[in-house]
This record gives C-alpha cells, sequence and structure tokens, in this order.
C-alpha cells in the first residue's frame, strides 16, 4: 500500500519549560487521513507536544509541518511575527478538555466567531457555515442559548463545530472528554469517530485506550518528554513492546473490541 | 452653647457654588477619561513581555499608588515646572496629577480584570487563529469589560472625591468657592455642610449604581 503524503509533520521538536526538558527531540507524521493517539501518563508532554502542534506553545527547536506550511524554530530559524503564528494556528482546528467555549457569545456566534473574527466573514456568510456544523452535531436548537445552560456534552459538541467551522486541515484534540460525565463520554467518541472516518486528520491526547485502540492508525506512548513507543494502535495497546507501556497500560480497563 | 444655623447668606453666593461643582465635576470627568486612558497603556506596556516597557509603567504604576495624591498634587504644581523648566498652570497640574494618580488605580483594575479571564480562553481565541488585536477586542475585552464596571465606577467616586484637593493649587472647585463664601459670610459651617450634602446627592447614586452592577455580575 502506498504511504498517504504526511498532513502533520514534526520533526526534532524540543521546548522546555525553564530548566525542565518537556520535550526532548520529538518527531513523528500522520498521513492524511490518519488518526494518531497521544497516550502516556501526566507530565510525559503529550498535551505540550499537541500545543506545540498548533504553536500554543513556541517550540524551543526543531519544525512543524501542516500539509506544505512549516514554521522552523531554534536558533537558525527567524523570529515569526505573531500574525503568521495566527495564521498557522488556522489551519489546525482544537478542542480542549475544558471546553473554552466563549461565555458573552451565544452557541452560534461561537461557531461563527472564526469565520467572522479571523477571517473577516460576513455575519451572513459565517452563519451559512455555523448553522449546517451545529446541525451536524445535532446543536441547531440550541443555537440561540448561552453556553453556560448547555451540559458538557453539549458544549463540546459545540466547541468542535467552533473548530471545523474554520474548516481546519487537521483537528487536536486535547483529552477531549476528560472532563465528561461516562454518559457524555460515548458522545463524544461517536463525533471524533464521524470525523475520522471523514477523512479527517487528527492527533487525540486521550485515555479512552479502548478508542485509541478502535479508531486510531497509530498509537504513540510518550513518557518524560520522548517517545517511548509507537506502532499499528492495536498492537501498541494489546501488545506493547516496551516494558514502561505495558506497566501504565495496566491501569486501564478496557472493554473487548 | 446654640448655634444659629442660617442658611440664607449661603444661597445668595449659589452661583459661586455653581461654578465650583462645574469644575469639580469637569475635572472629575477629564481626570477619568485621561487617567483610563493612561492607565490601559500603562497595563498594556506592563504586560507587552518587552523589559524596556514593562519595568518603567509598574515603576510609574508603584510611585503613584504609593504616594498621597495631596503630595502628588502639590509636587507637580511646585516642583516639576522646576525639573521640567517650564511652568505649569494650576489647572494643568492638577488635571496631570488627578489623571495619573487615576492611572495607577485603572491600571490595578484593568490587570485584575484581564488576569481574570480564564486561560482556556486565549487559548481558544489563539487556536482558531485571531491575532492578539482581534482576541483582545473580540474575546478578552467584552468579558473584562464586564467584571471591570463595578470596580472602575467605585474609582471615579474616589476620584470625584480626590478633586477636592485642587483647590490647594487655586483650581475654583466646589470647595475652594466654598472657602470663598465662607470668609465673604463668616459662616464656615453652613458652607461646609452644604459642600457636604452636594458631593452626597452626587456621589451616593454613583456608589448604590456600582453596587447594584456589582449584584448583578454575582447574581
Amino acid at each position: 500500500m502506498a504511504r498517504a503524503p504526511l498532513m502533520i509533520d514534526i520533526v526534532n521538536l524540543s521546548k522546555r519549560f525553564g530548566r525542565r526538558e518537556v520535550l526532548k527531540d520529538i518527531s513523528l507524521g500522520v498521513p492524511k487521513g490518519n488518526v494518531l493517539a497521544l497516550i502516556g501518563p501526566s507530565g510525559s508532554g503529550k498535551s505540550t507536544l499537541l500545543r506545540c502542534v498548533n504553536l500554543l506553545e513556541t517550540p524551543d527547536s526543531g519544525s512543524v509541518t501542516i500539509d506544505s506550511h512549516t514554521m522552523r524554530f531554534g536558533a537558525t530559524a527567524s523570529r515569526h511575527r505573531t500574525n503568521s503564528m495566527a495564521a498557522f494556528r488556522a489551519e489546525a482546528g482544537m478542542v480542549f478538555q475544558s471546553f473554552n467555549l466563549f461565555p458573552h457569545l451565544t452557541v452560534l456566534e461561537n461557531v461563527m466567531s472564526g469565520p467572522r473574527f479571523v477571517r473577516g466573514q460576513s455575519r451572513d456568510a459565517a452563519e451559512r457555515i455555523a448553522r449546517p456544523l451545529l446541525e451536524r452535531m445535532g446543536m441547531e436548537s440550541f443555537a440561540d442559548t448561552m453556553p453556560e445552560r448547555l451540559s458538557g456534552g453539549q458544549k463540546q459538541r459545540v466547541a468542535i463545530a467552533r473548530a471545523l467551522a474554520m474548516e481546519p486541515k487537521v483537528m487536536l484534540f486535547d483529552e477531549a472528554t476528560s472532563a465528561l460525565d461516562p454518559q457524555r463520554v460515548a458522545e463524544i467518541l461517536s463525533v471524533m469517530r464521524d470525523l475520522a472516518q471523514a477523512g479527517m486528520t487528527q492527533i487525540v491526547v486521550t485515555h479512552e485506550m479502548s478508542y485509541a485502540r478502535d479508531v486510531a492508525d497509530t498509537v504513540v506512548f510518550m513518557a518524560d518528554g520522548y517517545i517511548v513507543e509507537s506502532g499499528p494502535a492495536r498492537q501498541v495497546i494489546e501488545d506493547p513492546r516496551e516494558e514502561r507501556t505495558r506497566t501504565f497500560l495496566k491501569h486501564f480497563h478496557m472493554g473487548k473490541a | 452653647m446654640t448655634y444659629q444655623w442660617d442658611f440664607g447668606p449661603i444661597l445668595q453666593y449659589w452661583s459661586l457654588f455653581r461654578i465650583g461643582l462645574e469644575y469639580t465635576l469637569g475635572f472629575t470627568l477629564a481626570s477619568a477619561i485621561v487617567g483610563m486612558a493612561a492607565g490601559l497603556l500603562l497595563t498594556l506596556a506592563r504586560r507587552s513581555g518587552w523589559k524596556i516597557l514593562s519595568i518603567p509603567a509598574g515603576a510609574v504604576v508603584e510611585i503613584f499608588r504609593c504616594t498621597p495624591a495631596l503630595v502628588q498634587l502639590v509636587w507637580c504644581y511646585y516642583a516639576l515646572p522646576v525639573v521640567l523648566g517650564l511652568s505649569l498652570s494650576p489647572a494643568t497640574a492638577a488635571l496631570l496629577a488627578l489623571s495619573l494618580y487615576g492611572a495607577a488605580f485603572y491600571s490595578e483594575i484593568f490587570r485584575a480584570g484581564l488576569d481574570s479571564i480564564d486561560r482556556g480562553q486565549w487559548d481558544a481565541a489563539a487556536a482558531l487563529g485571531m491575532t492578539p488585536f482581534t482576541m483582545m477586542r473580540r474575546i478578552i475585552m467584552p468579558q473584562a469589560l464586564r467584571r471591570m464596571t463595578a470596580p472602575l465606577v467605585s474609582q471615579v467616586v474616589l476620584q470625584l472625591k480626590n478633586t477636592s484637593l485642587i483647590s490647594v493649587v487655586t483650581v475654583p472647585d466646589l470647595v475652594y468657592q466654598g472657602q470663598m463664601v465662607a470668609s465673604a459670610t463668616y459662616k464656615p459651617l453652613e458652607v461646609y455642610t452644604t459642600i457636604a450634602i452636594i458631593y452626597f446627592l452626587i456621589l451616593f447614586p454613583m456608589t448604590q449604581g456600582a453596587r447594584l452592577l456589582e449584584r448583578r455580575r454575582h447574581g
């Protein structure tokens, strides 16, 4: 099978917070349409790595490529202007553990915020993008509701719609189900699964091992700022090669596939 | 021991009080506007991440927060002209001192308001691709302003009371005019009672308004 071209390419990425090295020379690629699950203990650097992909954290060195748009960091690279970093971020949609909906805007306005405030589209044009997305997320009847009145699962569906409204090339999920009630987890996972089936390239930081196993193409296990093991999802989850991966996975109870 | 209160003579000087009131309100308004603008600039300078801006801005805020307004006012009127080698009119010196004094406190209110916005709001706005300016304008400021309204009103109330100090540098505000009336009528008790009532009638609705805003925010 011919390898699909890489949609996300991370090369030799390093990041430190003060003296602490959080990411140590990380390289990984995600082929177009693939889902990569990042797993690992807290403090392993997986969230920082995800935040480096859309430059919410500025890497100290290395490069990040989304599609054909490359940003280089380090002593030899020139400093990036804030506006070019903003343009790069628009290529990736991000969904957060804590939803981070804009509380002063309605559900519809939240979803319209990218097209309107980033792309400068008119209200009407933004609404034509936002309404079908709300419908796709089953949230059309909440268009004029304020976010505070929504349940966690509903908030996350709006957050996903808000990210999709920018028509991103990739989606980044940062523990998107960790703040949800168990009943709501499945509903968000199924939205993420639908996106994957529609061909959206994703990096998913998650503690949902059965989701990683069943939906992801590749699973990467991180610890202490480096990649301990990566490989086909089923193999890494069910038959890890590394002792550290095995120890970590013992903490999770997984349903049958 | 009984004092015969007589407000009759005072009322004849009503036009003097009116001029004083105009000065008091005018200086409050002007110093609030200049002070808020300067305070916003100070806050942005302190948050800029450039030490060349943030350290001086922080120093200005602390100097004006940690010295009395009366001392600043007198210093601006008498000492600043010596330092700068130019003379300031009483009104200019008064406006400068009141505005900068206010700016230090407004800056603190802006800083606290911005800091109170959850980190996730900045993250989410940035992740969508907003530039820092758009983020401030569309996402952060609308939320922060709501939280800052009540403390800003309280600060304007203080600002209005502080204008009473400018009588010291002969700006004819309410207190200065009162002193004029008192020396003309020999009725200082009635004069200061009248002034107190005027201040109260202006400020009481403002503090009640601030309280209402505060309650609506928490309610």
